[in-house]
């Protein structure tokens, strides 16, 4: 069985953050990565990110991802790729599966940092071709040069609806609309503007009721919805695409904590299943540590900060203590907190007040 | 509307009218309905559909979608071939 200090599963941005501070702290660790390139969602993010200098504000998604996996230049690391992690046991042990290979690894600490996947909505026909996530489409057109059509329906105006629609325009995609079930915008403001100064149409109180097509999408049936989320009669309109991509939200990839029985609990606010953990990012099981979005749904910003943090905590408790411990923990506290300061931070902050962290 | 057409779990083709069906016969936990109609038994292990049927579940029983329970989570988190399994098991015995 392979043996190491640390395992971190996921190597996102949460992941990889993590990595390099328990290396730093002198750990031999090795990172299990899902996809065949490290970086997460990063690597399909080609936009200038916000922030503060310290989380790479004004870098590109992807630039970031490289400078993360540069820092990690060390031979203590061993990377995984292509590997899975399909199991989490009590004993620290993790079960990977990797090219057909199945195997185990043990470790004195594991960082989960598994981040989140696509949610899905209910309507009729959302199973023709041609209806994607916004995530999918991200992939298609910035990481293997595919457009998924010609003329595209957003639906949902987070900021990865936003940002996804911005792309496409830049892709030469015509966006028709843009369709909001809320009364307000659920993204900044900065990036609706964009899209409004581009003509898109952005449609709020507005769900989709059915896709229409022969063998593939060919246009949507969208319906208003009143304060109550119930359908308004006879609002029923028609749009015609030839792509639909729906950006309804995120939910954490908590199936590895759940299998282990970790203590946790559902909250709305955070993306659905979510880990209770100690202010040592520490979950009710013992050596095990858990960052990003996996812990509730948040901008990668929060994601690097929190692996950082995860990284320290989890080396402290093996043992191994960073040469600037204390400057760091107070740094990347502050950080967070910074973070979430603001209206914008205001449903994250009373999510992660269900779980026991308080910003106010 | 046609039901029928509204899937809610892409990886066993489950739609909301197969759902309904269970919703009324009585089976109103994600757990029941999963060992009825297989939701949440494909490659996504329940990732995509759960949060569906916790929604159906909810409205059905005119609850909070937080207070529907979420279904149980085993190993193996994704398929992994059986061959594979045993092959690092006889692996595993050689070892030894």
């Amino acid at each position: 069985m392979i043996e190491k200090d640390l395992v971190v599963i996921g190597g996102g941005p949460a992941g990889l953050s993590a990595c390099k501070v328990a290396l730093d702290a002198g750990m031999k660790v090795a990172v299990f990565e899902r996809s065949f390139l490290l970086g997460g969602q990063l690597v399909k993010q080609t936009h200038k990110f916000f922030g503060s200098e310290s989380q790479y504000a004004r870098t590109r998604g992807i630039d970031i991802a490289k400078i993360l996996i540069d820092e990690l230049d060390n031979t203590d690391l061993e990377v995984f790729l292509n590997a899975t992690v399909v199991g989490l046991y009590k004993d620290n042990v993790i079960t990977v599966y990797q090219d057909n290979k199945y195997f185990k690894v043990k470790a004195k600490a594991i960082i989960i940092a598994t981040g989140a996947s696509e949610k899905f909505l209910a309507f009729e026909n959302n199973d023709l071709p041609g209806i994607y996530g916004a995530g999918a489409v991200q992939t298609l057109m910035n990481i293997h040069g595919v457009l998924p059509g010609k003329e595209v329906v957003m639906v949902g105006s987070g900021n990865i609806g936003l940002i996804v629609s911005y792309q496409l325009i830049q892709a030469g995609v015509k966006v028709k609309a843009l369709i909001e079930a809320a009364g307000k915008i659920g993204g900044y403001q900065v990036h609706a503007s964009k899209l409004r100064r581009l003509g898109v149409d952005i449609i709020t109180n507005t769900t989709v009721k059915r896709a229409v097509g022969d063998g593939k999408i060919e246009k949507i049936v969208t319906v208003k919805l009143d304060d109550s989320w119930n359908e308004i009669e006879g609002s029923e309109q028609e749009i015609s695409c030839d792509a639909l991509c729906i950006s309804v939200g995120l939910s954490p990839m908590h199936m590895l904590l759940s299998m282990a029985e970790a203590n946790m609990t559902y909250v709305g606010e955070l993306g659905g299943l979510v880990p209770i953990k100690s202010c040592d990012y520490e979950t009710s099981l013992a050596h095990v540590y858990a960052c990003g979005d996996v812990t509730g749904i948040e901008e990668a910003s929060s994601a690097m900060v929190e692996g950082k943090i995860a990284g320290l905590m989890a080396a402290k408790h093996a043992g191994f203590i960073h040469p600037d411990y204390e400057a760091l923990e107070n740094e990347l506290n502050n950080q967070l907190c910074v973070l979430r300061q603001g209206p914008c931070g205001e449903k994250i902050r009373c999510g992660l007040k269900k779980v026991g962290e308080v910003y106010d | 509307m046609s039901k029928k057409d509204i899937i809610i779990c892409r990886c066993e083709d489950i739609s909301l009218a197969d759902v309904e069906e269970c919703l009324e016969a009585g089976y109103t936990t994600v757990e029941d309905i999963k060992r009825i109609l297989r939701v949440g038994m494909g490659p996504c292990q329940g990732q995509t559909c759960s949060h569906l049927i916790q929604a159906e579940i909810a409205k059905y029983l005119h609850v909070s979608k937080d207070s529907v329970k979420f279904q149980k989570t085993r190993p193996l988190i994704t398929g992994v071939v059986l061959a594979d399994i045993a092959a690092a098991a006889l692996e595993g015995e050689e070892d030894d």
